[in-house]
This record gives structure tokens, C-alpha cells and sequence, in this order.
């Protein structure tokens, strides 16, 4: 048995000597956490000399985890993170320009969506994603029929989505809501949808294009904002908080639509008593299209050389490929960042992917310096104007004038 | 021999006093000079003096908030502990199934704060769910809008709040009237006192010790809610402390200054702020409510 022992021991040490091990850092959200098991998997199989250790912490401590572990000379190798944090990544030394050799700035403009520009910084590209998410209409069929809609036609413009909103709104004798037309939820992705569609649609734009400054408070952002605030106001088809938030209103069937990203599919798959589709984001009546994308980035830290850093960047190419991006779409529902993985026959052609995708060649990634201070200057605006009756004009010179400090202060670092 | 017995004791003390030192007081002066730097987590901190203590004193939502943090002190202190003692009082009349009673009040308070703050705010919920707003529908009054309304959400996350601690202070009323010596009343019964009297004169005086303790700890307790608050008015991507900052306490504030936006040092500058003001409470509670 002596003998056994000292020979696995000695097997274990002899292939330790061949090995290179990495480690891999992502936060912890189950379908991540399941597909980026079965890519590591993949990636071993294919290279038996590096080894590839995934660590999860949970998203309220992801940051201050990475914060914590690499000044200490600890931590990841390929570290995963939100795009809205690259410039705090970038300016702390904790990431580095992706290696030219195997990540050719031209390829990635070429083979990837436009939106990953915004992991550029100085010519060189910074970061790159499996996966992106895009903002879609999701509509209750059974509504629909029951209004007399056609539950094949979902709104194509603003003015169809507002004519059918009020055509499913449900209230009861003393006028109290009991099905939406549809959900108004600024804290969840509304505040996307009116900074990056319906503003747009209306002639605007929410930042400058060096994103230093804020532009939103201008003829457009009043039209768009009144629109909004108006589905309360005016047409009565929605109501901030109803049934808590808007997704659960349409998982419970007590909403004719509402708008939410990708990431939303896996809760809505598990709907059973009713059917419900997915369409592109209504565009304005002259038919301008916007939508808001967004994703998470893999980068390779500053902390792997050698050999090491050469496992990393085999690894991060490994999970940008195509086939990585199909497993993903299959398994976390979060759509392929290269346009030929993406845009395949299949995908576009899909029900529910479908719509999604085509929604990537007119988005917009909006770029943060401090996203939950960005938002909350965003669910203030919306608040004064549906609680206050603050005017859309002095709601939005009042966000710009808090939100503008917010980059500055970033900026001028 | 005394000597002897002075290094023994200091031996034992070393133990809890280096605990302390390393757990209690480095942390606090680290929080007062990180208060004075500007640091994102990322980089090393650099020094900017007072800078902090001034941006606080220019930012709006630091006084919103110190307005709702002193409004908890002052609603919720009076209102648990009037409501607590009340109940006690009359409860430790009761003697029919009076364990089971003191049981049900002391209930909440052995309740996860969050969870009982998610039930609760799913009872605020307008038609068709929320419990409150159906009642109301029932009987013919209009919605409420509790929760999403910036006059009634700070007394509707204050109400749980309140609720959740109040077996805790029942139980500790309890105790203390039952540690008046039964002769005081006895005698008082024989004298033909009236029960306000007795209740001014005799139970109030004797209690003082007991209400020192708690409105010392129920104060600590409400300049310190944050589970409620954020339970209730949050959720992955909502609006903690809203609406329009309408419920959001000092701790809240210092937790997303730090833990969303990465501002270390402004978020020291509202520890060092919190920490004086209940360092100020504290000490003023203590002093008023002394036995002379």
C-alpha cells in the first residue's frame, strides 16, 4: 500500500511539472457558473497541459474580492467582469491590453459586433465577450386573443404598441389595475429602454460621443420622457410598482407585454399557463430602431507571465469562439458576440433568439464610470415627474445636473 | 503577593483588550484617516483632508438622509417603547394562556429581518396583491400608494421595524416590573391609591432602569436600521432607499457610497458622522436619564 501511495504521489508531481494551472474568476449566477464547467471541460480535453480553476464569489462581493486579491498578488488570470467597470479595471493595473498576437484588433472589428468598441481604450482593445444582451418586447398571447388582437402581430411602432396597451389594460369597477397593458419598471430595464430607444427614436442622444458629457436634457429627452410618463399619466396602461415589478407581473399574467433583456428568457421559459412571444423593440413612427445592449467581458489580468500568460490567452480565445458562443446562447440564453456565430440561419430565424439578435446591429453600449449612481440619477428623474408632477423639462435639467459631477469626477482622474 | 496578583489579572485582561485593540479600535481610527483620503479600492488611497466632510455638508442627499435617520430616531424610540410598555403592562396582568401570548409578540423578533421585510412590503403591494390595499378596495377607500409614495413610505418601513423589536422590549418591560417587590403595591392597595397613581408613582420611578436600558438600545437601533429599509425597498434592480431617497437611511447611504460606488473615503466621512452622532445620543440619553 506504501508502495501505491508513493507512486500516485509521484504520478501527481510528475504531471503537476507538465502542468500549467490558471484560475478563471467569475461571479455566481447558475447558468454561467454550469456553462463555463462544461467550456473548461472542453478547453482540458483539448489541452491535457493546462488546467483551468473556476472561482465563484457572489455578485455583491465580486469587486471588492478582486480589489482585495490583487494588490496581494493573488487572484485570477482570466477574470471576468462587467463592462461598465473597465475603466476602473484599466486604471488600477489589474487587466492588460489584450496580447496582439492573438487577439489582432482588426479581427475583433471585423468578426465581433460593433458594441465591443466601447472595451477599447488607445487603440487597444481591453476585453472581450462570450455573450451580449439585447432589450426585447415580450407579449402574453393569451391577452392578446382575448382582446381581439392578433397574437401573431406584436406592435411594430410606438403608436401600435400604445394603441394595444390600451386595448389589454384589465381594471376593476373603482378603476384599480388588474392586468397592465404594459409594465412600467424604470428600475428594471425601462431606464434602458427610454435612454436608449425611445430618446433616440425621438432625435436625441444620452451622452456626448466621448461619453463625457451629458446630453440628454434637450427637446428630445422631454418628447421621450412625457411618452413614457405619459402610459401612467395620460393613457392609464401602466403603473410603476404594480404587482412589485415588472416581470413578475408577466410571469403571473397580469401584464399584455413588458420590455427585458435576454437574460430573461430562462425565468420566462418556466411559464406553463399561457403563451407568450418576443418581438424587436417598437420603433418610432417614422421607423427609427434603437436598442441597448450590454455584456460581460472576459480580460486577462496583469498577473500571469510565461507560460501562464500564454494558457490565459489560449483559454480567453478558446472561450470566444463561436462554439463556446453557441453553448452559452443554448445554455445561459445570452446572445453570441460574433456576428457569424450569431447571425446563422437557425438563430435568426428563432422565435425568441431571433428578435434579439437582429436588435445587436442597431445597439448601443452605453459606457459607465459608476453605473448604480448613473441609475440612480435616472430613477430619481422618473420619480419626480410620476410622484411630483415635476415637469419633463426641470426633471431632466435636474438628472444632467446631478449626473454630470458623477462623470466629471471620473473623468478629470 | 498584591504585585503578583495585579500581573495575573493584567495577563487575563491582555487577551480581551488585544482582541479589542485589533477587532474594535484599529478599524475605527483606519475609518477616521481613510475618511480624510480619496480611495476607489482599486488604488492607493491619497490624502485630501477635509474634503470629504465638505463635499457631505454640500450634498443634498446626505441631509435627506440625516432628516430620515433622525426621523426614525424620533418616531420609532417613543412609539415601540409607549407601544411595548403598554402591552406589557397589561400583559403581565394576564394570567390566561399568558406564555403563549408573550410567545406570539416575541415572534418577530426571532424572524430573519429580511424575510419578514419581504412579506411585508408584498403587503403594501397595490391591487391585486397587496394585503392592505385589498382591505382598503374592499370597504370603498382609494389605493394607498404606502411604498411608492415619498410621504408614506419612511412610516410604512418604519411600522415592521417597530413591530419586529417590540417582543424584545415586552419581554424586558416584563421582567422589569416583575422585579418591583410586590409590597410596594401591596402597601399602596391598603393605602386605597387609585391605579394612576400607583402606576405614576410606584411602577414609572421603579422602571427607570429598565427604560434607561432601552431607549439607549431601542435609539442604537433605529440611527442603525438598514435591513428593513433595504429589504423593502429594493430587490436585485430596484431603488434602495427610495423613492427619491425618501426612506433612506444613514447606513444605507454608507453602504452604497462604498459597496456600489467604490468611494471609500466618502463613505469613512459618513461612519465618522454616524459614528458621532451616536456617540452624541448615547451619551445626552445617559446623561438625562441618570439617577441623580
Amino acid at each position: 500500500m506504501l508502495l501505491g501511495l508513493m507512486v500516485s504521489v509521484g504520478a501527481i508531481a510528475g504531471a503537476k511539472a507538465q502542468t500549467v494551472e490558471i484560475e478563471y474568476w467569475q461571479y455566481v449566477f447558475d447558468a454561467r457558473v454550469k456553462a463555463m464547467n462544461e467550456l473548461i471541460k472542453r478547453f482540458e480535453a483539448a489541452n491535457p497541459n493546462i488546467k483551468v480553476k473556476q472561482t465563484t464569489f457572489p455578485y455583491a462581493d465580486y469587486q471588492t474580492k478582486i480589489a482585495a486579491a490583487m494588490p496581494a498578488g493573488q487572484g485570477p488570470d482570466v477574470v471576468q467582469l462587467f463592462y461598465g467597470w473597465l475603466d476602473n479595471f484599466v486604471g488600477a493595473k489589474f487587466i492588460q491590453p489584450l496580447p496582439r498576437d492573438a487577439f489582432p484588433p482588426a479581427m475583433i472589428e471585423k468578426e465581433f459586433y460593433p458594441i465591443v468598441s466601447a472595451m477599447k481604450r488607445d487603440g487597444e482593445y481591453y476585453a472581450l465577450p462570450t455573450a451580449v444582451r439585447s432589450l426585447a418586447l415580450f407579449y402574453n398571447k393569451k391577452i392578446f386573443q382575448e382582446a381581439g388582437l392578433d397574437p401573431n402581430k406584436p406592435p411594430k411602432t410606438v403608436d401600435e404598441l400604445l394603441d394595444m396597451a390600451k386595448k389589454t389594460t384589465k381594471r376593476d369597477g373603482a378603476g384599480n389595475m388588474l392586468s397592465a397593458g404594459i409594465t412600467l419598471d424604470f428600475p428594471g430595464q425601462d431606464y434602458h429602454w427610454w435612454r436608449e430607444t425611445l430618446l433616440r427614436q425621438n432625435g436625441g442622444a444620452p451622452y456626448s460621443d466621448d461619453n463625457k458629457t451629458v446630453t440628454y436634457n434637450s427637446e428630445a429627452g422631454a418628447k421621450s420622457l412625457n411618452w413614457y410618463a405619459d402610459l401612467q399619466r395620460v393613457h392609464k396602461v401602466g403603473q410603476v410598482g404594480f404587482m412589485d415589478e415588472g416581470q413578475a407581473a408577466f410571469r403571473a399574467g397580469r401584464a399584455a407585454m413588458t420590455i427585458d433583456g435576454s437574460f430573461r428568457l430562462g425565468a420566462f421559459g418556466g411559464i406553463k399557463n399561457f403563451e407568450w412571444g418576443v418581438a424587436e423593440l417598437p420603433a418610432s413612427a417614422d421607423g427609427k430602431k434603437a436598442n441597448f445592449a450590454s455584456y460581460w467581458v472576459n480580460a486577462i489580468t496583469t498577473k500571469p507571465t510565461g507560460e501562464k500568460l500564454e494558457a490565459a490567452k489560449k483559454f480567453l480565445a478558446f472561450v470566444t469562439t463561436p462554439e463556446a458562443m453557441q453553448l452559452w446562447l443554448e445554455t445561459v440564453g445570452e446572445l453570441p458576440a460574433r456576428k457569424a456565430a450569431a447571425e446563422t440561419e437557425k438563430n435568426l430565424n428563432h422565435p425568441i433568439y431571433g428578435p434579439f439578435l437582429k436588435a445587436l446591429a442597431y445597439s448601443h453600449a452605453t459606457v459607465f464610470v459608476d453605473e448604480l449612481a448613473q441609475r440612480q440619477v435616472s430613477l430619481d428623474m422618473i420619480n419626480r415627474v410620476l410622484l411630483q408632477n415635476q415637469d419633463a423639462k426641470a426633471a431632466l435639467a435636474e438628472a444632467a445636473a446631478a449626473e454630470q459631477p458623477i462623470l466629471d469626477r471620473f473623468y478629470k482622474k | 503577593m498584591r504585585q503578583k496578583q495585579v500581573l495575573w489579572a493584567w495577563s487575563f485582561l491582555a487577551v480581551p483588550i488585544l482582541f479589542y485593540a485589533v477587532v474594535r479600535f484599529y478599524p475605527t481610527l483606519e475609518a477616521f484617516w481613510i475618511s480624510t483620503t480619496n480611495w476607489n479600492l482599486l488604488t492607493k488611497p491619497s490624502f485630501i483632508g477635509l474634503a470629504n466632510f465638505k463635499r457631505l455638508v454640500a450634498d443634498p442627499v446626505f441631509w435627506q438622509v440625516f432628516r430620515n435617520t433622525a426621523l426614525y430616531l424620533l418616531l420609532g424610540t417613543p412609539i415601540s417603547l409607549l407601544l411595548a410598555f403598554t402591552i406589557a403592562y397589561h400583559l403581565d396582568r394576564v394570567r390566561f394562556l399568558h406564555g403563549f401570548i408573550r410567545a406570539l409578540y416575541f415572534l418577530p423578533f426571532l424572524t430573519t429581518a429580511a424575510a419578514m421585510a419581504w412579506v411585508w412590503r408584498w403587503f403594501y403591494q397595490p391591487v391585486p396583491i397587496g394585503l392592505f390595499n385589498n382591505l382598503l378596495a374592499g370597504i370603498g377607500i382609494a389605493q394607498q400608494p404606502f411604498l411608492r409614495s415619498t410621504t408614506q413610505s419612511l412610516p410604512a418601513v418604519l411600522a415592521p421595524a417597530i413591530w419586529a423589536g417590540l417582543g424584545f422590549q415586552v419581554v424586558i418591560f416584563m421582567a422589569g416590573l416583575r422585579a418591583i417587590p410586590t409590597t410596594y403595591y401591596e402597601a399602596a392597595r391598603i393605602d386605597g391609591v387609585s391605579n394612576g397613581t400607583i402606576l405614576r408613582r410606584i411602577t414609572l420611578p421603579l422602571l427607570k432602569p429598565t427604560i434607561v436600558f432601552l431607549v439607549v438600545f431601542s435609539s442604537i437601533g433605529f440611527l442603525r436600521i438598514f435591513d428593513q429599509v433595504y429589504n423593502m425597498t429594493s430587490q436585485t434592480s430596484s431603488d434602495p432607499g427610495g423613492p427619491l431617497n425618501a426612506t433612506k437611511p444613514l447606513v444605507l447611504m454608507i453602504y452604497q457610497t462604498a459597496f456600489s460606488s467604490f468611494d471609500m473615503g466618502y463613505a469613512a466621512a459618513q461612519t465618522v458622522v454616524l459614528f458621532l452622532v451616536l456617540l452624541v445620543v448615547s451619551l445626552l440619553q445617559l446623561r438625562l436619564l441618570r439617577d441623580r
